[in-house]
């Protein structure tokens, strides 16, 4: 299969990147390229196969519930773009 | 100038305990070594002299107190920047972590820093460690050593050129398709990828979650055990990381080939493969056989589906992983009117072309209607991959063949072809997929006086094996050949 440059705009969107059109119609045809070259999977009998999710068995890890030192609120802010006493500042959420 | 940039780590560390040296001038001689190269040769992003000297300072003092020195005291490292160094800036080579500076430590840095190693800098690498030629860096690419015409091979470029430019005798990678040994053979260095679960990934920018891994580069095979052996163990701040014992790495490196069983994969020789990359790792091969061990021919018969099925699963987990980046918490922030306005302004200026590509690849192969026909038949493939290297690791101790199909390549040459880019993955991520370890020590040297490097594979937590054969190798080749001398 291929996509369309309308299917791209849409993935685009969901992961909250944008383009030019120039760069859409690049992006686009490597994708087609990758899509295509990728596909040599379906040449493979995949039937009773289970997908391996992890290399190894995992289970999640539970530590004792008690008190451990981590970053201050000031640590923790320093980083931010836009800080406003003590919490992130972001643009308005709803126009 | 000193004859201290050619030591090896356990060089380094003799002339420290003996006195010769200090740790002070050892980090100044790395500083001045770096102020002379670098303008050309781009592999540091961050060098603080300061910070450097202040952690020299300290192993200086150590030493002469004969207070808990280790082989690394003194010792100056060089670390890819997608690692965690409190106090110093972090990011993972893109330009949307531009002005971060990293409010803790990833455990690696921290078992280095430990040990009394001095961290001299941050070093480049393609943008979030998605790249195999280096020239995917948001700030600039980084030139191989032995030709600056040529890629260095990435992601780790910055950290193979700064060992190989004998900047440093050793430094920090993370390999999650190749992104160690891949370079380490182009810069001729020993770069190791210890198996999934050997190393914790704390304090390192996530990419691939299910493949990422920790690892050293160095000039010896020894120095690379060296480092592994105060890298490895389990770390509870990484629930992936295993709680085994961690065997000793440097005596593994003294077993010698002898009775050693070693396999050669039909599927990594032959078409594809460089003729004379294929020559050099023969000839290797035949030096391992003539000295003790036992060749096999073996057959990894998925190797064929590993780059297809590496492509959907390594940006399926990207674009998950880099989600985190909106420009709210850390990070350059682009003005938007709204949250989403920014979330998109954001990410559009910082995130260069090869990252934006995998994100966009990654959440359509998770996408609804489409995550049957590929991420679930990625996973499958994948099982596949791994059930091959499982037989053959009932046969053989060791896996040998070529770690890239071709020596480095020209700089620009397959920068706007990504499938071309991905295909010079082809012999390093089964590795990756399968969980297992490998690494690349130097072989030969091309017709165009470029490195290439030799893959010896172990199984799961078979290190001690790997570094068996390499070591073994290495004792018995007799490959000597001038460093680079990097043109002014």
């Amino acid at each position: 299969m291929s996509v369309t440059i309308e299917q791209v705009e849409r993935i685009a969107h969901l992961a909250k990147l944008t383009f030019s059109q120039e760069e859409k119609e690049k992006f686009t045809a490597q994708f087609n390229q990758i899509l295509e070259y990728v596909e040599t999977l379906n040449t493979l009998d995949l039937s009773g196969v289970e997908p391996m999710h992890h290399v190894w068995e995992v289970t999640n890890v539970f530590r004792e519930d008690v008190e451990q030192p981590s970053l201050s609120t000031d640590e923790t802010l320093a980083n931010a773009p836009n800080r406003k006493m003590d919490y992130f500042s972001v643009p308005k959420v709803i126009g | 100038m000193s004859p201290s940039r050619d030591w090896s780590i356990e060089e380094t560390a003799a002339h420290l305990r003996a006195g010769d040296v200090t740790a002070v001038s050892l980090a100044e001689e790395a500083l001045a070594r770096i102020a002379a190269d670098d303008e050309q040769l781009g592999a540091w992003l961050h060098v603080d002299r300061e910070h450097a000297l202040t952690q020299a300072q300290a192993a200086d003092d150590r030493l002469r107190a004969g207070d808990n020195i280790t082989e690394l005291t003194g010792v100056p490292l060089a670390i890819k920047d997608n690692f965690n160094v409190v106090g110093l800036p972090a990011t993972a080579g893109s330009k949307i972590l531009g002005d971060y500076v990293a409010p803790y430590e990833s455990t690696a840095t921290a078992r280095l820093r430990r040990a009394g190693a001095v961290l001299v800098g941050k070093t480049n690498l393609d943008e979030f460690a998605m790249g195999s030629s280096g020239e995917y860096s948001g700030f600039r690419p980084t030139k191989n050593p032995w030709n600056l015409a040529y890629t260095p091979g990435g992601s780790s470029s910055g950290s193979a050129v700064a060992v190989a430019a004998r900047h440093v005798p050793g430094a920090l990678g993370t390999d999650t398709g190749g992104s160690i040994r891949l370079p380490a053979s182009h810069c001729g260095v020993v770069g190791v990828k210890p198996s999934y679960g050997r190393v914790s990934r704390y304090g390192i920018f996530a990419f691939a979650s299910s493949l990422d891994q920790v690892g050293p580069f160095a000039r010896t095979v020894r120095d690379g055990a060296l480092l592994l052996q105060h890298l490895a163990g389990h770390d509870e701040r990484d629930a992936t990381t295993v709680p085994l014992a961690v065997p000793n790495y440097l005596a593994a490196c003294e077993r010698g080939l002898d009775g050693l069983r070693i396999g050669m994969p039909r599927e990594y020789f032959g078409p594809g493969i460089q003729p004379q990359v294929e020559e050099a790792v023969r000839r290797a091969i035949q030096v391992m056989k003539q000295n003790g061990a036992e060749v096999l021919d073996v057959s990894l018969p998925h190797t064929p589906y590993c780059v297809a099925a590496y492509y959907l699963i390594a940006p399926a987990e990207c674009s998950s992983n880099l989600a985190r980046y909106d420009g709210v918490r850390y990070g350059v922030r682009a003005a938007g009117d709204d949250l989403g306005a920014m979330y998109t302004a954001t990410r559009r200026h910082g995130f260069g072309p090869e990252v934006t590509r995998r994100i966009l690849l990654g959440a359509f192969a998770l996408s609804a209607g489409y995550y049957d026909a590929y991420y679930l038949k990625a996973l499958k493939a994948r099982t596949l991959i791994r059930n091959d290297f499982l037989k053959v690791f009932n046969e053989v101790d060791v896996i040998a063949a070529p770690v890239a199909p071709e020596p480095a390549i020209r700089l620009g040459e397959r920068l706007d072809d990504p499938l071309a880019m991905y295909l010079s993955d082809i012999l390093t991520i089964g590795v990756n997929l399968a969980g297992i370890c490998g690494l690349s020590t130097p072989c030969a040297l091309s017709s165009e006086g470029l490195p290439i490097g030799l893959q010896l594979l172990g199984p799961a937590f078979g290190e001690e094996k790997m570094f068996a054969a390499a070591a073994g190798y290495e004792a018995m080749a007799g490959n000597e050949w001038p460093w680079p001398e990097v043109a002014r």
